[in-house]
């Protein structure tokens, strides 16, 4: 190819003219022959061309969903808060019947400690009408 | 439509569809996935395929604008693209190593231009579609696309004969 005809290419090229004929022309011409010096700058950016086509996609083409590894995650998270929130449900619950019980007790220690207070107090109260009642009728019997 | 059927007509455009998305998201590993996610999408839409006459160009502008909205998010979220593949390297003695940087050297320069002269860069001159194809895909009239075209194509002339005349003096 003769360079005038090339750098009229070129110039088609930079105003985006050409066909795509002419531009596997220059594809051709600045990839394989020896190039001006003044046109050094098309072989890099043919040669890039050239290259940066030869790129391929490498891995295998799956027609199944690719998102279960995230949708199986979301299910987790949703399994997680569920659980967490039954746990606390039942937590509370227990931490309350447990306080209650707590309190029973309590209320229970206090009442059978009043009670037997109270039942030791009759039974002084008893003793001391008993020892009355003795005293009484040995004052009958002396009076009679 | 079955999936022997449906391969054949996607699997011959898996390459560009890849090399596209690679153009747009930079990284080797977000155009796999870009590639990946575009191909189950046309597997979703199987029995619409079958109505379209050019399902190669539909699944470039799926793919322009997949690419598109993952660039949004990107930017939404702060995050930077980072590329793999391409390394600066000192001026080197070796005539070789020096063709093979002014190579990258192109790599480097479209990465710098705007999206849409990206898109029609590698469209046109690594993909070789005609003109007519173009329009339909990046949805632009064609004067629109030829000033493109030739904008990004003597943008990336003038920096590389900058590039070389520094290199030189």
């Amino acid at each position: 190819m003769e360079l005038a005809n090339i750098e009229k290419l070129v110039e088609k090229y930079e105003n985006a003219e050409t066909t795509l004929q002419e531009e596997a022309t220059l594809k051709n011409y600045f990839t394989k022959e020896d190039v001006a010096p003044h046109l050094q700058e098309y072989m890099y950016l043919f040669s890039y061309f050239e290259l940066a086509k030869d790129e391929t996609y490498t891995k295998t083409v799956k027609l199944k969903p690719t998102k279960s590894k995230t949708r199986n995650l979301k299910w987790l998270s949703v399994a997680a808060a569920v659980a967490l929130l039954i746990s606390v449900f039942i937590g509370k619950h227990q931490y309350d019947e447990h306080q209650q019980r707590k309190k029973a007790a309590l209320i229970y220690a206090q009442v059978s400690k009043g009670l037997k207070l109270l039942s030791t107090n009759l039974k002084k109260g008893e003793q001391a009408v008993a020892t009355l009642y003795a005293y009484q009728s040995k004052a009958n019997k002396a009076l009679k | 439509m079955n999936e022997s059927d449906f391969l054949k007509v996607v699997l011959p455009f898996k390459d560009k569809v890849f090399r596209l998305a690679k153009r747009l998201l930079v990284s080797r590993e977000e155009a796999e996935d870009a590639t990946q996610e575009l191909i189950f999408k046309l597997w979703k839409n199987k029995e619409k395929i079958a109505d379209y006459k050019n399902v190669e160009a539909f699944a470039m502008t799926m793919t322009k604008n997949y690419c598109y909205d993952r660039l949004k998010s990107k930017q939404a979220s702060n995050l930077t693209l980072v590329h793999s593949n391409y390394k600066e390297k000192e001026t080197s003695l070796d005539k070789k190593l020096e063709y093979q940087d002014s190579v990258n050297q192109v790599h480097v320069l479209i990465e710098k231009l705007p999206e849409q002269q990206k898109i029609i860069i590698q469209l046109r001159d690594i993909e070789q579609y005609d003109f007519e194809e173009i329009c339909k895909m990046v949805d632009m009239k064609p004067t629109a696309v030829r000033v493109a075209l030739s904008r990004a194509r003597k943008t990336i002339r003038e920096e590389l004969t900058k590039k070389h005349n520094y290199g030189v003096s």
